[in-house]
């Protein structure tokens, strides 16, 4: 607690996190999720209608499964909650492991589509 | 309180197949009007907040500590079925933030290289990028209301395109005109893999 590391002024603002600081609060500063790696395409659905009784989340937490009652990807998830995609996918981690969401990495597993994807594109495409 | 039981977990239908197209090119050319023409929701933003220290920044190098930048993109979707989903990604425009767009890159399907022909140079990192990685691309060229029309041949030339990538000309605000560019990509890139993996030798 040297009192040479910082001014008063950085302390203020680190213990009153501001906007630039808050998506680092809501993580409790953790840059990487429990588990799982998303994708800004996977695709998430919670597997329950409320996860109001579990304890230990956050509201971003709980927001991401009121959003995810239908299938969003984590980069609309991002982009409805207006929070930066690094966030989403620490919060979605904790998520997965409580099992309140399921998540479908992209392209089928592989991250490589095959023909019939390419077809079904182009005849959806066609339709528009 | 019974928050054991869920009520979907159990023989829930499987979640659809996600795939991604990438919208490139210089900035103000139409990204993501063209992404807005197509989608079915406005455009979505969402930011990716990078720390830059060892991302190789010349203009950076020496400098320590947390330094962070924001990157926009912005992106659209369209539920093809019940089983696919594709999402249209326009790509940030600064070259330094090439590694966001290996992530992008990644398992895309194919790109769009938009140019418009006032400043077709602000389109050749882009072409670089794609013809260096083997994602399949098509060049659009944006027609913008005032600019001199030119063959697309010429632009082809002038850009050094390799033949086999096709060209067209579109109107990003137009729906069925991003639609026929949005096919002759897929069409393109469906050879390509084709190519690559249907045991065509040579
Ligand atoms: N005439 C004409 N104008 C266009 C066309 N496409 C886009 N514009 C206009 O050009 C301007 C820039 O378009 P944007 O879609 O914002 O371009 P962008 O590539 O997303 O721009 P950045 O993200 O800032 O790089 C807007 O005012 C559009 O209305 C087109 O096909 N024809
Ligand atoms: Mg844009």
């Amino acid at each position: 607690m040297a009192a040479e590391d910082g001014s008063a002024e950085d302390r203020w603002v680190d213990d009153h996190a501001g906007p630039v600081v808050r998506p680092y609060a809501m993580t409790g500063g953790r840059a990487r999720p429990v588990t799982g790696t998303f994708d800004l395409i996977s695709l998430v659905m919670a597997t329950r209608s409320d996860a109001g009784g579990e304890s230990g989340l956050g509201p971003e937490h709980l927001a991401i499964v009121a959003l995810c009652q239908r299938m969003q990807s984590v980069a609309e998830i991002a982009a409805h909650l207006d929070l930066p995609v690094g966030t989403v996918r620490v919060l979605l981690g904790d998520l997965m492991a409580r099992d309140l969401v399921r998540v479908r990495p992209p392209g089928g597993g592989a991250g490589v589509p095959d023909e019939s994807v390419f077809e079904a594109v182009i005849n959806g495409l066609r339709a528009l | 309180m019974d928050y054991g039981h869920s009520e979907r977990a159990a023989g829930a239908p499987s979640l659809p197949t996600a795939v991604k197209i990438l919208i490139a090119g210089g900035f103000g050319v139409g990204k993501t009007t063209l992404v807005g023409a197509v989608s079915e929701t406005k455009p979505l933003r969402t930011e990716e907040v990078l720390t830059e220290t060892g991302v190789g920044i010349d203009d950076l190098s020496g400098v320590e500590g947390k330094t962070t930048t924001t990157v926009a993109m912005d992106f659209g979707r369209i539920t093809i079925s019940d089983d696919l989903v594709l999402y249209l990604f326009g790509t940030p425009g600064q070259d330094r933030f090439w590694f966001v767009w290996d992530e992008l890159a990644l398992g895309a399907i194919g790109a769009v290289v938009l140019a418009d022909t006032r400043r077709l140079a602000d389109c050749f990192p882009s072409i670089d990028y794609f013809e260096e990685r083997g994602t399949p691309f098509v060049v659009a060229v944006n027609c913008f209301d005032g600019a001199r029309q030119y063959r697309l041949d010429e632009v082809q030339t002038a850009l050094n395109l390799d033949p086999g990538v096709p060209m067209v000309l579109c109107d990003a605000r137009r729906r069925e005109s991003v639609r026929d560019v949005l096919v002759t990509l897929l069409e393109h890139a469906m050879k390509t893999w084709e190519a690559r993996h249907g045991g065509i030798e040579g």
